[in-house]
């Protein structure tokens, strides 16, 4: 789950992190009211979305008077901006951060991350402040440096030490440097973070270490016990379908094409999407219905897929293990009926209850065509969109 | 023989009262595994189809002389859960437990340095070896006993290739599923190692997903030590990057783990990569075919 700058900034704050004054605002009156607020000599107005690349979209000003931060709130509020991580459509801009500028010395990055090859956590930083790191691990791996952390002693003073000399933190901001790295480990390990990334890191005139963007993404599996972290989901920054998914523990993801899926398990799903696609189909999306999917699920996942208007058939896949082939039949049909289901269906079971399953689909009198294999199902459900 | 389980195994069901836990007990007692016992803390002393249930795993190991045990307790509990089987000096335990919290995956991970347990899983349909032990939520039908051995990061692909297999006339050795997250106990080049030093297998379908870099390193590893024909196939190769495609570990992130990077290193590591999924099948038998392999695998 991903949240916004601001609200990343004020967790950070939390934990002791130093982050610039700033509040969040709605509208221009509550813009130019938190400037007022912070009374600093200039003032940052940025675009709150959830995603990077908004400086060179326009979604970042800096204004040196009150009425500069008047038109610029008016002018980025309500905009859409295009950034490449937004896609063509771009994302309208609901919520400004406003917050107070600072006299930026050196700027760097400090990210932290699962690595998977040695699953521990693992802290990156480098000298390349501002730029994308992906970016600089191509061009220039060399500037990045990472420790890898235990996590029974969690990130160690020595660790964030011989980074922060690394990437050479000026001598007198190095212990702020060092205190900024263990705090920001603690807010990723007590608030169960995927990704935490600061970039830029900077140093200031007067010696200081300030997290000037923070991106802070979380463990979807871990918002049971981060019940305060859940309240922050912006459901207008996600796929109106994907939300709704989420509320029946469905895995949807939409793409562009126009043959619906509903399979169980998420390597099959993509397995089947990949099949469409062999075969000279495009797929509208990824659904995975998951291994305790009841038929009211079924029904559901049902409904979503029907809800794009791009779809103009649908391919069921299933192969039951945990699942069980008559709950899947079962949602079909009471689905089927429930919506009034026009446009071509095909139907590939097999596993657990496969039997009880075709049953239910043949004694439903409903207009099914049904494949023996994915490859089958694929080639019919792409005939039948043709 | 056969790969980490076999006819001798005896098995625990960690969380054996919960619904989804009862309805697969009863499922691999059917297909013939010996289950001795289960576990749920607070209903030590009944049971259920049967099977004695315990407080707690030791008790149950102390009191069934369990080697294995399986997990289906709930994500926010299952990571205990795993400490606990490798407290109690288990060979061997198999987390079905989907949604497990990754942090919580990395301490056990680090618990588990160095003690006796191997962990497969989570979020894994279990392993299998046909018509001696089932362990997980596999149907047992379409497995063959036979020859081939698999591994796979996916439950239902796994049941696809074991299914093409199986209606070729054959058989499986084992089939371990490792699980789709982004830590886990047992990863490819374990498995992949157990399968070549197994006198039993002499051919591996190995099926992973884009997201990290597992199966370059597994694709390494056969081309510098395997003596025995691996084919392979990588799902995923029309998602988006960025996106988590219902695993947690399936995601591309930063450009890293595609699924074309994958097959490229596969191919170039000796490794046949089916070019859908429906073809796993055919493309294992292509290759025991060309060497010679084929009758020593079907299945009599």
């Amino acid at each position: 789950m991903n949240i916004h700058e601001y609200q990343g900034k004020e967790i950070m704050r939390d934990f002791g992190v130093s982050v610039p004054n700033g509040h969040v605002a709605y509208t221009v009156d509550e813009a130019v009211e938190a400037a007022k607020k912070l009374g600093s000599d200039v003032t940052v107005v940025k675009a709150q979305i959830h995603a990077g690349g908004r400086g060179k979209a326009g979604g970042v000003k800096i204004a040196k008077n009150l009425d500069e931060v008047r038109t610029y709130a008016d002018e980025i509020l309500g905009k859409t901006l295009v950034t490449h991580q937004t896609g063509p459509e771009g994302k309208e801009v609901k919520r400004l951060l406003i917050e107070e500028g600072c006299d930026i010395k050196s700027e760097y990055y400090v990210g932290l991350v699962l690595d998977r090859a040695t699953s521990r956590v693992t802290m990156m930083a480098s000298e390349e402040g501002g730029t994308e790191i992906e970016e600089v691990a191509e061009k220039t791996p060399e500037k990045i440096f990472k420790e890898v952390i235990d996590p029974v002693t969690g990130l160690t003073p020595f660790q964030a030490r011989r980074l922060a000399f690394n990437i050479n933190i000026p001598k007198e901001s190095l212990g702020k440097a060092v205190k900024f790295m263990l705090g920001l480990y603690e807010v990723f390990v007590q608030k169960d973070c995927s990704v935490a990334e600061i970039n830029p890191l900077v140093t200031t005139g007067d010696g200081g270490v300030l997290a000037l963007d923070s991106k802070l993404n979380f463990d979807d599996n871990a918002l049971f016990r981060q019940k305060d972290i859940a309240e922050l989901r912006d459901l207008e920054e996600e796929d109106p379908k994907e939300v709704e998914a989420s509320k029946y523990d469905l895995s949807y993801i939409a793409l562009d094409g126009n043959i619906g899926c509903m399979v169980n398990g998420a390597g099959l799903a993509m397995a089947t999407m990949d099949t469409i696609k062999h075969y000279n189909g495009d797929p509208a999306n990824f659904l995975d219905v998951g291994g305790g999917a009841t038929t009211e699920k079924v029904t559901e996942a049902f409904k979503i897929i029907l809800s794009d208007d791009n779809v103009k058939g649908i391919f069921v896949n299933i192969f039951g293990g945990i699942m069980k082939c008559d709950v899947i039949a079962e949602g079909v049909v009471e689905a089927t009926k429930q919506i009034g289901l026009t446009l071509p269906l095909v139907v590939r079971l097999e596993g657990t209850n496969v039997d009880d399953g075709k049953k239910i689909l043949d004694d439903s009198g409903l207009n099914i065509t049904s494949a023996d294999s994915m490859a089958e199902g694929a080639q019919k459900i792409v005939e039948l969109v043709k | 023989m056969s790969v980490y389980i076999d006819k001798n195994t005896k098995v625990i069901v960690q969380g054996i009262t919960g619904s989804t836990a009862l309805f697969h007990t009863k499922q691999m007692i059917e297909y013939g595994t010996q289950i001795v016992g289960g576990v749920t803390p607070g209903k030590g002393g009944t049971e259920v189809e049967g099977i004695p249930v315990f407080n707690t795993v030791s008790e149950a190991v102390e009191k069934t002389g369990a080697n294995a045990s399986v997990i289906y307790v709930p994500a926010p509990f299952a990571a205990d859960a795993i400490l606990e089987a490798t407290d109690a000096e288990l060979d061997l335990a198999i987390c079905i437990t989907e949604h497990i919290p990754v942090l919580d995956m990395v301490k056990v991970k680090r618990y588990m340095e160095g003690k006796k347990t191997r962990l497969v899983g989570p979020n894994c349909p279990g392993v299998i070896t046909p018509d001696e032990c089932k362990i997980g939520i596999m149907p047992g039908y379409i497995h063959k006993k036979g020859h081939v051995g698999v591994v796979s990061r996916s439950g239902t692909l796994t049941y696809e290739a074991v299914h093409q297999l199986s209606e070729a006339g054959i058989g499986q050795s084992t089939a371990v599923g490792i699980g789709g997250d982004p830590v886990n106990g047992t990863d490819f080049i374990d498995v992949l190692k157990a399968f070549n030093e197994d006198p039993d297998t002499e051919a591996v379908i190995m099926i992973g997903e884009i997201g990290g870099t597992a199966e370059e390193e597994a694709a390494e590893w056969v081309k510098a030590n395997m003596s025995k024909p691996v084919v392979g196939f990588i799902g995923g190769r029309t998602a988006p990057p960025g996106k988590r495609m219902g695993h947690a570990g399936a995601i591309i992130s930063g450009g890293k783990g595609t699924a074309d990077e994958k097959i490229r290193v596969m191919n170039e590591c000796g490794i046949q990569v089916a070019e859908t999924p429906s073809v796993m099948g055919e493309t294992l038998i292509q290759v025991l075919k060309d060497q010679d392999l084929l009758d020593k695998c079907k299945t009599h």
